[in-house]
């Protein structure tokens, strides 16, 4: 089982926290086309390398954060502080 | 063959002798020692068929006399499966061969034998295809011919219990070398978990004649004795997972039956040893055809002579170690076939109790027994589970660790060969190699952990592996004589349906494994899976590095659903007022992990009671939150999709919240208490997803608006009181608060003294439809609260209603709940509470979507009345076109009610049939067809809301 490094409860089983996925911008509601509002709902990169992912620590802190993860090793990038605003990709 | 116990104990004997165990054997009187396995005691006493293969119903018996031994699966009463060659034998026990009929020695499914060419593999695929309605019949006349034991519905439950652990290093498998590492990484300073699959540490040592193998062994037993290694034996790591994070079964337990260890090794060093493989010819699957180790185990284990003359087929020392034991215990061994000099058996053949051997070229030597030691499979599984992908050399014969990661290290035969010596200074290094490179990782998960103690000094640096290789002994390949015979012995695969399958075109072993089902056994390839690869290589011409092997997957041995299951950590929510529930008949119900009251004998009485009188529901597990700061209206705006800003203090203000798809995803009030306090609740159900879903958008969208998230859901006893007197009964039991229509109207919020408990607040909302006060309560004092309104509202008829009550109450009312009226699918405007979406706000959750929205044409949810008022349709039954399937919407909540006295119901229905008056059709499960109406309200029951404002 995957360990997540929580910013503040340190490496924790995957099964302590919830995966909120791909992290991702939020497109500007007022001016959002449906194939952006879309793509930010359903598309994914998914790639076989590093990622932004989101984790929150429910069993823990309690804390969303972002985290980089190479899919294909399942390494981790040390995380930076909880409620680092969803932004642009790696 | 005769098997029987020597008349003079072995010096590696496992059994007491001075101690006898009676048990039965197919209704049978027998008897072996303490110490026996059920398979040794049964040897011991001359029988020489176990069971009968899966297909063909051939007689077989010991082949390898320990956990894999494929032909050792017995029934020991209600416990299916059990490995004969490894299960101690213990007094009383009744053990049954499983899977003959008759009987073991009469099997009349034997005659599949005999056409044995007509079950070649896809014989039931190709076979039982067509016609497909005569699927279910061929089902239950092929289940009769399934193999297994027998499953007995009564059998009592049994203790199960898991583990959780954090060694520094966990060693799988307890031989000379396992046992080395471990104690090499102790003497290091490592806290180190050593697990041995059978039921002493030892390995091969344990069964060696050697003086100097017997001093060894006796020498690693007193060094782990006097270590700090933890050893678990009859244990086995059976599954490698990310981070090390390991599944260990205990079946040594003294208590449990069995234990799942959930480790997390900071290392792990695998060690299984080699397990040895059976060579394929023709009546290879006879019994008294055994391999090397079973006639070594047999003999130095539990003193049982494996028979009286022997042929030994010996490609590697372990044979000639056999024939040297054999001709020790006065077994005649009539002839060694040295497997290194080009000679091969080709056949086992003869009379049921003897096994001629017929050696290539055709010579034959009379005998009772053919000891073979062909190879070795390397037991790969837990690299296969670090990802790593084991290559093949030939030279030696067997599969090696290409590049597993840094923290899974190899030691033992797996990793090569060489004298005790050597193999005990590699696993020694491999030990200490353990030993540092868990300290790196023990400091760097301690580094990471920002909060807690920091990391001291500096991180250790990642050891390099700078071991001594081990030599690889050279072995001659062998996998297959000059004929065809078993590959697979648990699920009947020979070496024939190999070929032939990879004729027919399934020539990868993965397409070639799934449709012959070789390797997909009971003993999960640890025999069969060489030969496989080797017959498939052989048939497309190829070699087995070129064919590869198959992963090996979790587990390495099987875990029971028992262990699995274990003991269950999910905890049970119960309110504080339970035991006033329980005093007074109610019937539960469980929603989510809250034990809620369900109803308390008849839910239309208390329909009626609180439609008359006043009733108390016991709601506790609503989800409520508690926000602060300045913030909130802004926080509220975003959530929801109606306006907050101008919500004053003490109002109440239902809300609908839709994701970000505009798909609807939870709905409840929220109360403004103080300027810069709020009190929002979700539905029960939604509790703890709309906690995790608000500080998503605080923490991610909107770190800098100050609210600050407070989950009180079990903080507060939330007690409804509903009813026309409910008025009457809380203005009796309140203090500091007015509870006159005048100065307290519908959807309000107050605080208050409640049979004086200090710190409560009500509000009035109207989920049932009356008139009603929702009072949340200190959780502590929940149950005092309760009592004294009960014993206040005696004269006033209060009773206490459940869940169903208040479900029919709503139902009449029309209001719809998330997840039960709508799903998945259904966008915001199909509620029917357009007028709730304000898309002239800025920005909330999921605003583009309920936009485009309302310029499609979705699904509306509206009350269905049937016509036929005495019928309920059962909630899902479809709305259909007429006579046709045509589906245009569905029945989601459907109760009798006790009010109007008549089935109410609310549905989903296409837009064009949305409009009061509209007839509808529903079908019902029964296939029957009625008509419904759809009504011009949601509420069936006082539309314009009356009583609830009163």
């Amino acid at each position: 089982m995957l360990l997540v490094p929580c910013p503040n409860c340190g490496p924790r089983n995957w099964s302590d926290l919830r995966y909120g996925g791909e992290s991702h911008a939020r497109p500007d509601p007022a001016t959002a086309t449906p194939l952006q509002w879309r793509g930010y709902l359903y598309l994914r990169d998914n790639p076989a390398g590093w990622l932004r992912e989101n984790w929150y620590c429910r069993s823990g802190c309690r804390r969303w954060f972002t985290v980089e993860r190479n899919t294909a090793t399942n390494e981790f990038r040390d995380p930076p502080m909880p409620g680092d605003k969803r932004g642009a990709k790696a | 063959m005769t098997m029987s116990r020597l008349g003079t104990a072995r010096p590696t004997e496992v059994v007491d002798r001075s101690s006898k165990v009676r048990f039965r054997w197919n209704g049978k009187r027998f008897s072996g020692f303490e110490g026996d396995t059920i398979a040794s005691a049964l040897a011991a006493a001359g029988e020489h068929v176990f069971s009968r293969s899966m297909k063909y119903h051939r007689p077989r018996g010991i082949l390898t006399a320990d956990y894999w031994d494929p032909n050792l699966m017995v029934q020991v009463g209600d416990d299916p499966n059990v490995r004969a060659g490894h299960r101690l034998l213990e007094a009383g026990m009744d053990v049954r061969a499983q899977n003959v009929w008759p009987s073991l020695h009469r099997d009349i499914k034997a005659l599949n034998g005999l056409v044995g060419r007509f079950l070649t593999a896809g014989f039931y695929y190709k076979t039982f295809m067509r016609p497909a309605w005569l699927w279910p019949t061929y089902e239950r006349v092929l289940a009769t011919f399934a193999p297994g034991g027998r499953i007995d519905p009564d059998t009592p439950h049994r203790y199960h219990d898991k583990r959780y652990t954090h060694p520094d290093v966990v060693v799988a498998g307890a031989g000379p070398a396992g046992i080395e590492a471990a104690l090499a990484a102790s003497a290091a300073g490592a806290r180190v978990l050593l697990v041995e699959h059978e039921h002493a540490v030892g390995g091969h040592l344990r069964y060696s004649s050697s003086a100097s193998a017997r001093a060894a062994l006796a020498e690693l037993r007193a060094a782990l004795d006097a270590s700090d290694v933890e050893v678990l034996t009859d244990s086995t790591v059976t599954g490698r997972y990310e981070d090390n994070w390991l599944a260990i079964v205990q079946r040594s337990h003294p208590i449990a039956v069995e234990r799942l260890i959930k480790a997390r090794a900071k290392m792990l060093v695998v060690a299984p040893g080699l397990i040895e493989r059976p060579y394929v010819f023709a009546g290879n699957d006879r019994p008294g055809v055994i391999t090397s180790g079973a006639a070594r185990r047999l003999i130095n284990l539990w003193g049982v002579r494996p028979g009286e003359r022997a042929v030994v087929f010996a490609a590697n020392s372990a044979g000639d170690a056999a024939a040297a034991d054999l001709d020790r215990v006065g077994v005649e061994v009539a002839a060694v076939i040295d497997g290194r000099d080009h000679r091969r058996v080709s056949a086992a053949q003869g009379s049921p109790k003897a096994v001629e051997a017929v050696l290539a070229g055709g010579s034959r030597i009379e005998a009772d027994l053919l000891v073979v030691a062909a190879g070795w499979t390397a037991p790969t599984s837990l690299l296969n589970m670090a990802g790593d992908r084991p290559v093949y050399d030939p030279a030696a014969a067997r599969f090696f660790a290409s590049d597993p990661p840094g923290n899974v290290l190899v030691a033992g035969g797996l990793a090569g060969d060489g004298s005790l010596d050597e193999l005990r200074a590699h696993a020694a290094a491999t030990g200490r190699l353990a030993a540092q490179r868990a300290a790196a990782v023990a400091h760097r998960l301690q580094a990471r952990t920002a909060r807690a103690r920091p990391a001291e000094g500096a991180e250790p640096a990642w050891a390099p592996d700078e071991r001594t290789p081990l030599d690889r002994d050279p072995h001659p390949e062998l996998y297959r004589s000059d004929t065809h015979g078993m590959v697979d012995f648990s699920e009947d695969v020979g070496s024939k349906d190999l070929v032939a399958a990879a004729r027919e075109g399934y020539d990868s072993v993965e397409l070639a494994k799934r449709y012959t089902t070789a390797t997909m056994g009971p003993s999960q390839g640890k025999l069969e899976t060489v030969n496989t690869v080797a017959a498939i290589a052989e048939a497309r011409g190829e070699t087995i590095a070129e064919v590869g092997t198959t992963v090996w997957r979790p587990p390495f041995a099987p875990i029971t659903l028992g262990a699995l299951a274990g003991r269950v950590f999910e905890p049970v929510r119960v309110s504080s007022i339970q035991p006033w529930h329980e005093a007074n008949g109610v019937t539960t119900i469980l929603a989510g992990q809250w034990v809620r009251p369900d109803h308390y004998g008849d839910p239309a009485a208390e329909v009626r009671n609180v439609r008359t009188n006043v009733g108390l529901i016991d709601v506790t597990p609503l989800g409520k939150l508690d926000l602060r700061g300045p913030d909130i209206p802004k926080l509220l705006n975003l959530l929801y999709t109606n306006k907050w800003s101008k919500l004053a203090v003490g109002k109440v203000r239902y809300g609908m919240m839709c994701a970000e798809d505009g798909v609807v995803l939870d709905d409840g009030v929220t109360g403004r208490l103080g300027p810069d306090h709020y009190l929002m609740t979700t539905t029960s159900s939604g509790a703890g997803a709309i906690w995790e879903w608000v500080e998503n958008w605080l923490q991610t969208e909107r770190p800098d608006w100050k609210v600050h998230v407070t989950p009180v859901t079990t903080a507060y006893v939330s007690i409804n009181v509903a009813g026309p007197k409910a008025r009457e009964l809380v203005g009796r039991v309140s203090e500091g608060v007015d509870v006159s229509p005048e100065a307290f109207a519908y959807m309000e919020v107050r605080t208050a003294t409640v049979a004086g408990v200090d710190g409560c607040f009500m509000w009035r909302i109207g989920f049932t439809g009356e008139l009603s006060f929702e009072i949340h309560a200190p959780a502590g004092h929940g149950l005092h609260v309760w009592e004294a309104l009960m014993a206040a509202g005696k004269d006033l008829g209060v009773g206490p209603f459940g869940l169903e009550a208040q479900r029919i109450m709503r139902l009449e009312k029309g209001h719809f709940i998330v997840g039960q009226d709508t799903d998945g699918l259904t966008l915001g405007p199909s509620t029917g509470l357009s007028p709730l979406i304000k898309l002239d706000k800025d920005d909330f959750a999921g605003k583009p979507e309920l936009a485009w929205a309302t310029e499609r044409r979705l699904p509306v949810i509206v009350a269905i009345q049937p016509d036929d008022a005495g019928v309920v349709p059962a909630e899902a039954s479809q709305i259909v076109r007429g006579e046709t399937n045509e589906i245009l919407g569905r029945i989601t909540s459907s109760r009798l009610s006790p009010t109007l006295g008549r089935s109410i119901c609310l549905g989903q229905v296409e837009p064009e049939l949305a409009a009061g008056g509209t007839k509808l059709t529903v079908l019902l499960t029964s296939g029957e067809r009625i008509s419904a109406t759809v009504m011009d309200h949601h509420a069936h029951f006082d539309p314009a809301g009356e009583r609830l404002r009163g």
